[in-house]
């Protein structure tokens, strides 16, 4: 299923993605077309299946959003991408190299924030963001960086002193100081009061028109939706969907749960066809049916019913 | 670039050692303060061979001071960082392993010579510690305090994959450097220990760097009362040697990036 929609999908993502990057995209070598390429995946913790057999392809330019709940594999995945985790079986391709076997120079042209913030509490926030840009051969303005997360009032400031926001923007300073062509986002937003995701949004949505690729994980639906340009869920370590946030919810949209109540108590159907079935309860209730409703699902109802599905 | 990377990092490390206000000040301390203690309580005893416990002690705790900013400052703040994410996020940036490494080293040693002038201050106003002024004692601490750095260094961060967590860190090592004290000639001269804790000590480099300190600040006719009857700045030197070529091995061999089953 997933692959058939993903195939459509491709050419389109490609040709819109293609205006942002320019130059950058003909960098990557061999996979030219595409930024991250997943086949076969499968990662095994002793017994369980954490990742079971996930493909999946990113493009360049584009925000893919790894949407799942907890446990789903979306962690696991991200960090086999990242070279931090062995897999036992599959193919990976980043930027052009098997991230189990990435060198330095590869290391260079990715940025990686992770899920748990790391403890450096007696620095600065200048300090830091100087100190990494000195790791890569091409590094963003530290300065630049400050300003672009918001943390220019905060740039003296020893780490220990943040609050759990400006933490993350910190992290994704760190992440973003070598200037890199994909940039790994590991549920950043938990935690976060709603001001500061939004805030946080929109420090995305600048990466984005950079020319980032960005692969970000989470679980909060209405961040998916407003930041990707597609979505893939995944669960029990198998991707279920891919499409665009818009189609995903459009996927089951024909689908409608119809409710009403008689004196039998409440009654509820799900149909591809609500308007024939309304017809029909209105010929058996002779008009009027009591306390109907027609219900279109969400795009969380979308989502859950996936899951629950899988 | 190593190298370039490596200077940034001590400069980083330094910076944290020192804005480390309580832990810096305790670092520096401990020595002191035990200095202070068994110095006061054994200010008259004289051991044979014409030199007081405190000479002989404060050999020691110049020996330790070393230790403790090498294998124990080490082998508790790579475990630390290592548990709290400090090197995995190190690990997914290009900056080479080798540049985390002498940054160590550079801090090791800077921290290093700062506790040991700071004994031979404490130990020369207050305990009468003579300071050498000739060369070839200070060619033989030189080379004594870069093995015993050496060693410390590897060794401690060979060590801190021995601690399950950061919470664990200084349980775990802390003990370690204690009893080692014990039987290496610090707190106790090591030629009135037991035989079979002699021969235990004598395993680990503490004690070589112990006997090794007392050649450069004792006086040379004390060499008769060692077990040997000589300072064995030979054996010394391959002990603490063979320990930082051990040391280096295991570093290179067992050394993660990332917590225990984070893979």
């Amino acid at each position: 299923m997933c692959s058939g929609l993903f195939t459509g999908q491709a050419d389109r993502v490609r040709t819109r993605a293609g205006r942002g990057t320019g130059t950058r995209d003909g960098e990557s070598g061999g996979n030219a077309d595409t930024a991250v390429r997943v086949r076969g995946l499968v990662k095994r913790y002793g017994e369980r299946l954490a990742v079971d057999g996930l493909d999946l392809d990113i493009f360049p330019g584009e925000v893919f959003a790894l949407l799942g709940p907890n446990g789903a594999g979306k962690t696991t995945t991200v960090e086999i991408l990242e070279g931090y985790r062995r897999r036992d079986e599959g193919e990976v391709s980043v930027i052009g190299a098997d991230p189990a076997h990435g060198d330095l120079a590869w290391r260079a042209r990715i940025g990686i924030v992770l899920q748990s913030t790391a403890e450096t509490a007696e620095l600065t926030v200048a300090e830091l963001i100087h100190h990494f840009a000195g790791y890569y051969p091409d590094p963003r303005d530290p300065d630049d960086v400050i300003v672009s997360v918001g943390l220019e009032d905060k740039r003296d400031a020893r780490t220990r002193s943040l609050s759990g926001g400006q933490r993350r923007r910190l992290d994704v300073a760190l992440g973003i100081v070598g200037n890199p062509r994909l940039l790994f986002l590991d549920e950043p937003t938990t935690g976060f009061d709603p001001q500061a995701r939004r805030s946080f949004w929109d420090l995305v949505r600048a990466l984005r028109g950079d020319g980032t690729t960005i692969l970000l994980t989470t679980h909060y639906l209405d961040e998916a939706q407003a930041l990707a340009d597609r979505v893939g869920v995944i669960d029990k370590g198998r991707l279920l969907a891919v499409d665009t946030p818009d189609r995903l919810g459009g996927r089951l949209a024909h689908r409608a749960r119809v409710r009403w109540h008689d004196d039998d108590g409440d009654h509820e159907e799900i149909t591809d066809t609500p308007t024939r079935l309304v017809t029909e309860l209105g010929d058996r209730y002779g008009g009027e049916v009591p306390q109907l409703q027609v219900i279109r699902p969400s795009l969380e109802d979308v989502y859950l019913g996936m899951l629950e599905e899988s | 670039m190593a190298l370039r990377i490596g200077l940034s990092r001590t400069v980083l490390e330094l910076k944290q050692f020192f804005r480390e206000r309580d832990s810096m000040v305790f670092t520096f301390l401990f020595p002191v303060i035990m200095l202070f203690i068994f110095g006061s309580v054994f200010k008259d005893q004289e051991l044979p061979g014409g030199v007081s416990f405190t000479q002989y002690f404060t050999a020691g705790m110049i020996a330790t001071g070393v230790m403790l900013s090498s294998f124990q400052q080490l082998a508790i703040s790579i475990a630390v960082e290592r548990d709290d994410g400090t090197l995995k996020r190190l690990r997914g940036t290009p900056m080479p392993p080798a540049a985390y490494f002498l940054g160590k080293v550079g801090m090791v040693v800077l921290t290093s010579l700062v506790q040991v002038v700071i004994m031979l201050v404490c130990g020369g106003l207050l305990f009468g510690l003579d300071v050498p002024s000739d060369a070839g004692s200070w060619l033989t601490f030189t080379w004594v305090f870069l093995l015993g750095t050496a060693s410390g260094t590897v060794v401690g961060i060979a060590f801190s994959s021995v601690p399950r967590s950061a919470k664990s860190a200084g349980a775990v090592v802390t003990p370690a450097m204690i009893v080692l004290q014990f039987i290496s000639g610090v707190y106790f001269v090591y030629s009135e220990l037991p035989g079979w804790m002699q021969d235990v000590g004598a395993v680990f480099p503490l004690k070589w760097l112990t006997q090794g300190m007392r050649s450069v600040f004792l006086p040379g006719s004390f060499a008769a009362q060692e077990i040997t009857g000589s300072w064995e700045p030979g054996r010394t030197a391959l002990v603490l040697t063979a320990w930082a070529a051990g040391g280096l091995v295991l570093c290179l061999r067992t050394f993660r990036w990332q917590r225990r089953g984070d893979r």
